[in-house]
């Protein structure tokens, strides 16, 4: 024990002697970021379904609650129901027999059907259906009084056009490479994704806590990326943080420490 | 001879106190560069007690401060980060490496708090 102290206080004397010799040090931290959202009361999550639109391409409600429950599955320790996705779009546009949040119009007549949903105004005729307290505590009360995750996903084509910067080899007269920058005029499409997760507590109903992203890429116009491929690559990019909602995570990363 | 002595009663105190910042400096600074070989091994508390113990023997010393910034940060204790990362900048305003370490601390703190609804 002795010896194994000595050399423990030689072993940091040594790394003493070193660092006073450089004025500074990157080291790799790890930042606990805690929950947004506390979900102790909850062992269940259900990922209800999304209200999604935008490209026809992809089924963004589908794919996004197949996303989430996997990342879910093996990231948070809340218990994945797993359940047929709901049609929120029809339950949108059922008509309200009163029980719902929104008195004013609950006349029992059919809504209108909304045409397809296109753009973010489209989605505006099936927003209320979040606040439904009666609904979600139907939901809630069918799962165990789970915590609910629903919410919109757009994942809609783009197109822009302008200058971008790219790196370009040059070779002066001597044959030596340099890489300059130079500005283009490029066509570029891609695809914007912009999702609303609302978080709804299954006992009461309510809504808990909700948060938007957008995300969006851009490729060069004859590159022919599969929307999926783009749909997964983006929704990559937020899951970290739609996860921080829900359970501790840690940012990896460096700081510089100073002597 | 009144002014003889003040003279001489000012030199001491002026000469005695520059030797003075330069023993809390130096005290300040051993502690310091423990802290860092600590930290490098993982002991994040014991780098805190060096480097807190550092700000008190020398309340003037910027990398202290900041080092002191990064191990809260290390630890989770945003407040007490954002507290020595300014008193840091405070003290050096002009420092990059400080004023980096705090940009990519103000990012993840952003993070946490942003919300847009309820």
């Amino acid at each position: 024990m002795t010896a194994r102290l000595a050399r423990t206080v030689s072993s940091l004397l040594a790394a003493a002697v070193a660092v006073s010799c450089t004025n500074y040090f990157e080291i790799p931290i790890e930042t606990p970021i805690r929950p947004k959202l506390d979900v102790s009361a909850f062992q269940r999550v259900l990922v209800a379904g999304f209200i999604s639109g935008g490209t026809e391409d992809v089924d963004a409600n589908l794919e996004t609650v197949r996303l989430l429950r996997s990342q879910l599955r093996t990231k948070s320790e809340l218990r994945v129901i797993d359940a047929d996705v709901l049609p929120l779009m029809e339950v949108a546009t059922e008509p309200r027999n009163g029980n719902g949040s929104d008195s004013a119009e609950n006349s029992g007549e059919a809504q209108p059907a909304p045409g397809p949903i296109k753009d973010e105004k489209d989605l505006e005729p099936f927003e209320h259906v979040f606040a439904n307290v009666e609904y979600w505590k139907r939901i809630g009360e069918e799962y165990q009084s789970p915590l609910i995750v629903t919410g919109t996903v757009m994942f809609m084509p783009h197109q822009r056009s302008g200058f971008v910067q790219r790196e370009q080899e040059v070779y002066d007269s001597f044959g030596r490479r340099r890489v300059v920058p130079v500005r283009t005029y490029m066509e570029r499409k891609g695809f914007i994704l912009k999702p609303k997760f609302i978080f709804i507590d299954g006992r009461t109903g309510t809504t808990l806590y909700s948060e938007t992203f957008r995300e969006e890429i851009l490729y060069n116009a004859n590159n022919s990326t599969p929307a999926l491929s783009s749909y997964f690559e983006l929704m990559d990019r937020l899951i970290p943080s739609f996860l921080s909602t829900l359970s501790s995570q840690k940012i990896r990363g460096t700081r510089v420490l100073l002597k | 001879m009144r002014l003889h002595t003040v003279l001489v009663a000012l030199v001491l105190t002026v000469g005695g106190a520059a030797p003075a910042r330069a023993d809390a400096r130096s005290d300040a600074k051993k502690q310091v560069e423990f802290g860092i070989a600590v930290a490098q091994r993982g002991l994040w508390r014991e780098a805190i007690y060096r480097w807190e113990r550092a700000t008190q023997i020398d309340p003037s010393y910027a990398a202290a401060y900041n080092n002191l910034a990064v191990a809260y940060e290390h630890e989770g204790e945003f407040d007490k980060a954002r507290t020595a990362y300014e008193k840091a900048i405070e003290l050096e305003p002009d420092n990059a490496l400080v004023k980096q370490n705090y940009e990519l601390f103000k990012e993840i703190n952003d993070r946490t708090t942003r919300k847009d609804g309820q």
